[in-house]
């Protein structure tokens, strides 16, 4: 499959997740124009989702803030690890910077050579850009139509996208052992501590589970 | 400036920074293997808690309502290797359903 056909199909179907941002962000209160903004600036899904989601469970900004921040560290690595090949220079790094996410490495790193390895990167990260954003629209616009969300499930279609995500990332013992830990420890501590604190809690499971090889 | 603002506003800047930094580092910082294990863990750790949270609390108390419901839907459709638009649309018209008749 030649490389501009790979960033066109990763780009329709990762884009139209962007529907069910949309949606989460508008039923968490969140309005059309906030949940586009961070289409717009943030774009790295799984943070969005984040912001969101600790927010709806009625955490403090600042929680919001740092879970989706720690969520996004690995954007940084990919960063590192693509910067090189890319050759990136002023205005250029700037841009290729706001497009390093999941896809844009992955379908470069799907490449054979360094040619078709910059493509993947452009292509997709400019692709997923255009389509995440322009059908977060649509799914905030829609879910702005429709009122009540829990009427529409849009309360649960949260927790299934962060599922989603999470799924493709349990690949060995060891993450399922700190997925249930996780489970254990955020709903043990949701009683007991203000809420958005249970959530980024669980970074120190993720700390001893991989501290050791 | 409210709640909503200062979530999009900050997140927004630090992921751009976090970006921005990875594509300017050298690449022999940060290679520490310890430190690349822990960090495709910390993905796992945040969405398994956002999952449990999102599912079974209600601000600060534990509930079990219609997103239990939609939620088992999920995990159904993932197990069949249903593709994420499915597993969310699943997720969300059986806790409609749950919402409307339980």
């Amino acid at each position: 499959m030649s490389v501009k056909r790979d960033s066109f199909s990763v780009s329709i179907t990762v884009g139209a997740y962007g529907s069910a941002f949309g949606a989460a962000a508008v039923a968490a209160d969140f309005s059309v124009l906030q949940a586009c903004l961070l289409s717009l600036l943030l774009f790295s899904g799984a943070s969005q989702f984040a912001v969101v989601g600790v927010i709806a469970a009625g955490g403090t900004p600042l929680n919001a803030i740092a879970t989706s921040t720690l969520l996004g560290t690995r954007n940084g690595l990919y960063g590192l690890r693509l910067a090189p090949l890319l050759k990136l220079r002023g205005w250029k790094r700037v841009v290729a910077a706001q497009i390093t996410i999941d896809e844009s490495i992955g379908v470069a790193l799907a490449q054979k050579d360094e040619d078709q390895m910059r493509k993947g990167f452009w292509y997709t990260g400019f692709g997923v850009f255009v389509f995440w954003n322009l059908f977060t629209l649509a799914g905030a616009l829609g879910a702005q139509a429709i009122g009540n969300p829990s009427a529409w499930g849009l309360d649960a279609a949260v927790p299934a996208a962060f599922l989603g995500l999470l799924w493709p990332r349990l690949s060995d013992r060891k993450s399922w052992v700190l997925a249930g830990f996780a489970i254990l420890l955020a709903l043990t501590l949701t009683p007991n501590v203000p809420a958005g604190i249970p959530i980024i809690s669980c970074t120190a499971l993720a700390i001893i589970i991989g501290w050791r090889k | 400036m409210s709640t909503f603002w200062i979530a999009v506003i900050g997140s927004s800047a630090l992921a751009f920074a976090v970006k921005y930094i990875g594509a300017s580092v050298p690449e022999t910082f940060l290679s520490n293997p310890r430190i690349l294990r822990i960090n495709t863990l910390i993905p796992v750790a945040l969405l398994t808690a956002l999952v449990a949270v999102n599912t079974f609390a209600d601000k600060t108390q534990l509930v079990l309502d219609n997103r239990a419901l939609g939620m088992s839907a999920a995990v159904v459709l993932l197990i069949a290797k249903a593709p994420f638009p499915v597993v969310v649309l699943g997720a969300a018209i059986t806790s409609a359903l749950a919402y409307r008749y339980i």
